[in-house]
């Protein structure tokens, strides 16, 4: 049986600007220690869904509307993002967003800042994270705007471990990275699943490989769920590959 | 040549002067992107507040503290009233809108603290001090120190500590220090209240050097030339800015003004910037995006 929701979604509409409606009631539900895709072509609504979660929709004049976010059984759907972060609820955004005037060392401690750790635990998670990262630590006194693509989403998600999260919402970890570094990606990432219980909400063009590694998977369409199930059922439905996740996927 | 030298030197010392008015706007525009033009008024507002405070019988340290905790208060007040509720909105909204305040905080210090012109004495004597043969102003250099400990106070703050962290974060990327869990209005109460007080640093000076008055909120329209020759977003560049500006304006009105009837001093800097502009238009050390290799 799968382990009870940590993270549920229900019915939300997402509108930005007051007119553009980006996520017409999407729910979904993610298990406690499970990963689970969104799935869904260009603007199909996959990161409106995770801002809407942890809050960033209000960055960029989006809001919800209409439904709501449960986080732990506790309606977070107005909640702020700092509150979410150190409550174990932690995005990182599609395109890395890493400080890139920032040393590699220096934006993984901005990513234990909300927490209010103190000075050894935040050492402690450092260590952590450089045991998972390897080429992170390498690369510690680097600028990270002069690091390699693959190692910027690396720091992305370190960065926002760092928080010691209980859920991630991971957005696009795969996007214009060679195939080789997303597996590498991919691997650390269900490793963080298995090791550390951490559960990740994964959003992703690519369909095969975000398949591989979840449980679960939901395909967007337009802003809406258009179908969902588990990753092995989903995989084995031709007609969804050709009619939702469009080329480039491999049967 | 000491003459040459006397004058590029006052020139230089008093430059520090326009970078820490700079400065403060320097702070602010890099952690939320607003040019805020109210810089000038929270200076003259917390000059005032000082002297005020000094002519109530309250000694130098006590006061310097209180007008410190004015600042803060001031600090989240903005934050709170103005910031906040325009945060979406685009730059000339927020612009507009610091310069609604700059008239509010001016009305405000006027209405509170009066208008008439007061001294301010920071007992620094200003007799000329000779170094070897070369001529400067005692006055000059302790505001060209005092411009060089704040710059150090500001490099250790951003670089070594948590907030720095998180400040330089947000300057970097505001979305991204959202993702992670910084709270922008926190760090925007920071800025403000360190800005409020590098402008607290630069109206006592300016104060000390010409009264605390009125006109003391126009030294922003001397920060200008330097933002635009040093950039909108280097502490480093607002010092070279100033120091640049200040050089060439002693050295300009000393050589050029007596073949042009001299008056150069109030125009001669916004010269210089228009020449910037064209040569450079991000200013010397303004911020260039990390281009990956
Ligand atoms: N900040 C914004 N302002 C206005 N409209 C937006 C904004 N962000 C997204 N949209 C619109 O909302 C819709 C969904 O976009 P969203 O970014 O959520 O899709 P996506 O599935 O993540 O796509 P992609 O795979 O390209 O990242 C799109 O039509 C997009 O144009
Ligand atoms: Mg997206």
């Amino acid at each position: 049986m799968t382990p009870p929701p940590i993270l549920q979604v229900d019915n939300i509409e997402v509108v930005y600007e007051q007119v553009i409606l980006a996520v017409h009631g999407v729910s979904l539900s993610l298990a406690e220690g499970q990963i689970v895709a969104l799935l869904g072509a260009n603007g199909a609504g996959k990161s409106s869904t995770l801002k809407a979660i942890s809050a960033l929709v209000g960055a960029e004049r989006g809001e919800v509307v209409a439904g709501r976010v449960l986080y732990r059984d506790e309606d977070v759907t107005r909640t702020a993002p700092d509150v979410l972060v150190r409550g174990g609820l932690v995005q990182v955004l599609e395109g890395r967003h890493c400080f890139g005037h920032l040393s590699v060392e220096e934006n993984l401690l901005a990513g234990a800042l909300a927490g209010r750790a103190s000075r050894a635990a935040v050492q402690g998670e450092l260590e952590r994270i450089y045991r998972y990262f390897p080429r992170l630590k390498e690369r510690r006194r680097s600028l990270a705007g002069y690091t390699s693509g693959g190692e910027q989403q690396m720091l992305a998600i370190g960065r926002a471990l760092m928080a010691q999260p209980r859920v991630v919402l991971l957005d696009e970890p795969s996007m214009g990275l060679a195939p080789l570094i997303v597996d590498e990606i991919f691997d650390i990432v269900a490793r963080l699943n298995v090791e550390q219980g951490v559960s990740f909400l994964l959003a992703e063009q690519n369909a095969s490989v975000a398949l591989r590694h979840a449980n679960h998977a939901y395909i967007l369409e337009s802003g809406r769920v258009v179908a969902h199930g588990t990753a092995e059922a989903l995989s084995a439905r031709s007609d969804i590959h050709e009619l939702y996740l469009g080329a480039g996927v491999a049967a | 040549m000491i003459f040459f030298l006397e004058t590029l030197i006052g020139g230089l010392l008093a430059g520090t002067m326009y970078s820490l008015v700079a400065i403060g706007f320097v702070l602010i525009f890099k952690a939320s992107g607003v040019f805020n033009f109210a810089q000038g008024a929270m200076l003259l507002f917390s000059a005032l507040t000082f002297v005020s405070l000094q002519e109530h019988g309250i000694p130098f340290l006590q006061s310097l503290l209180l007008t410190v905790v004015v600042i803060v208060i001031g600090a989240v007040a903005i934050e709170r009233a103005v910031l906040r509720p325009l945060m979406n909105r685009s730059q000339i909204t927020l612009f507009m809108a610091t310069l609604g305040l700059s008239f509010i905080l001016e009305g405000l210090a006027q209405g509170l603290m009066g208008a008439e012109v007061r001294a301010l004495d920071l007992g620094i004597e200003d007799t000329p001090l000779m170094l070897g043969e070369v001529m400067v102003s005692q006055f000059d250099l302790v505001a060209a120190s005092t411009a060089a400990v704040l710059v150090t106070v500001l490099a250790l703050l951003f670089n070594k500590t948590h907030i720095g962290i998180s400040l330089r974060a947000v300057a970097d990327d505001t979305r991204a220090a959202l993702s992670i869990g910084i709270n922008l209005n926190r760090i925007w109460q920071i800025v403000w209240a360190v800005a409020g007080c590098a402008g607290l640093v630069a109206g006592l000076l300016w104060g000390a050097r010409q009264g605390v008055q009125f006109s003391l909120s126009l030294v922003v329209l001397k920060a200008l030339p330097v933002l635009i020759i040093g950039g909108f977003t280097s502490i480093g560049g607002a010092i070279v800015g100033g120091l640049i500006v200040g050089a060439a304006e002693n050295l300009a009105e000393v050589y050029v003004g007596p073949s042009i009837g001299g008056g150069i001093t109030p125009w001669f800097a916004y010269f210089l910037a228009l020449v910037f502009l064209h040569v450079r238009p991000a200013g010397l050390f303004g911020e260039r995006a990390i281009e990956r290799v």
